[in-house]
């Protein structure tokens, strides 16, 4: 019972007290704290690119600015595809919290997660590579060189969170839906709606505000 | 296989509530998601529509379109992160706080001082210098 021990050393020194045993922390409980310190960190990197956009938004460098080459019936869908991802990831927890959920069932919502996510960055690259071919790349200007680098940031994230599904969607199908794979499909949770909350600050001040003028 | 599968997730579930009671974060229900989503539909919506159809002047626009911004943030954080003061022990709410006050430093200091180089320390052009010479 006793956590705690004494050497005392031969010629008569003080006793030195320490625990032996360390406090007991169930695997994993400051996790999801830890996780959210991890988003905090990277919403400063976003508000940065944010800045910088902002600073940079207006610096055309004589070439079009967003009035021209942006399409908002594009960035709509975009913005549903993400919207509608988070709601099935939602579901995905859901049924993952159910008493004796099946594992195909979570599967099931995580890959329809997966393809929204999927048709999110299929409609990016196809507006990249559209600006692109009109010549207006992130060489172009500063605009769209700050433009590039936030939206591209964003996507790039999107992207390493599909990869963390596929991975996920393999690994409870192998280890099933243990304390462990909770943890991870919770982690995943947060960092998608997370990209979700950054891509409003994305199509509010670069697209609608940029549309705007 | 299955049976051990149910008993991973059983055992799962009695953890779970063990640590909900440590303040672990909360977890969502169908209506919270629903709700969430809804009013996410509806604050985009709105915006998209405003800027599309121009129906209404540029600022009264951009007022209507950054607002609804900022609460479609704040329905996010509480439907679908399920942010509240006291999920774990309030730490996470103290980050959240932390990272808004940087971020608007970041932002407004960021943006307040450009504009000031921008506006003040711009190279002459022609059209700069003929300016300057009529309010002479």
């Amino acid at each position: 019972m006793s956590a705690q021990t004494f050497e005392a050393t031969a010629n008569g020194e003080t006793p030195l007290f320490y625990e032996v045993e360390e406090h007991h922390h169930p695997e994993g409980s400051s996790t999801m704290l830890g996780f959210w310190m991890y988003l905090m960190s990277d919403c400063l990197i976003f508000a940065i690119l944010f800045a910088c956009y902002a600073v940079l938004g207006h610096s055309y460098g004589g070439g079009e600015g967003p009035k021209q080459l942006f399409e908002l019936p594009l960035v709509a869908l975009n913005t549903a595809m993400l919207l509608f991802s988070s709601l099935t990831y939602g579901f995905a927890m859901l049924t993952m919290e159910r008493p004796g959920a099946s594992v195909r069932a979570v599967q099931g919502w995580l890959i329809v997660t997966g393809l929204f996510g999927l048709a999110f960055l299929c409609i990016e690259l196809y507006e990249f590579s559209n600006l692109i071919h009109e010549g207006a790349g992130p060489w172009r200007s500063a605009f769209l060189s700050s433009f590039f680098t936030l939206v591209g940031t964003h996507g790039l994230h999107v992207t390493v969170g599909l990869i963390w599904l596929v991975t996920l969607v393999a690994q409870i199908g192998m280890h099933g839906l243990g304390q462990a794979n909770r943890r991870r499909l919770m982690c995943l949770s947060m960092f998608w709606h997370f990209l979700d909350v950054i891509w409003i600050g994305v199509f509010t001040i670069v697209y609608l505000m940029g549309v705007l003028g | 296989m299955s049976a051990d599968t149910l008993h991973n997730s059983a055992h799962g579930h009695d953890h779970h509530d063990h640590e909900h009671a440590h303040g672990e974060a909360p977890h969502g229900s169908l209506r919270g998601y629903m709700i969430g989503f809804i009013l996410s539909v509806i604050l985009t919506a709105i915006p998209f529509a405003l800027v599309m159809t121009g129906k209404l002047d540029a600022t009264t626009t951009a007022v209507i379109v950054l607002s609804m911004a900022a609460i479609q943030v704040v329905v996010h954080m509480v439907f679908f992160l399920h942010m509240t003061t006291t999920a774990e022990g309030g730490w996470s709410f103290l980050a959240l706080l932390f990272t808004v006050i940087v971020i608007v430093i970041t932002l407004s200091g960021s943006i307040w001082v450009m504009y000031h180089m921008n506006a003040n320390m711009m190279p002459a052009t022609p059209a700069a210098i003929a300016e300057s010479m009529s309010q002479q």
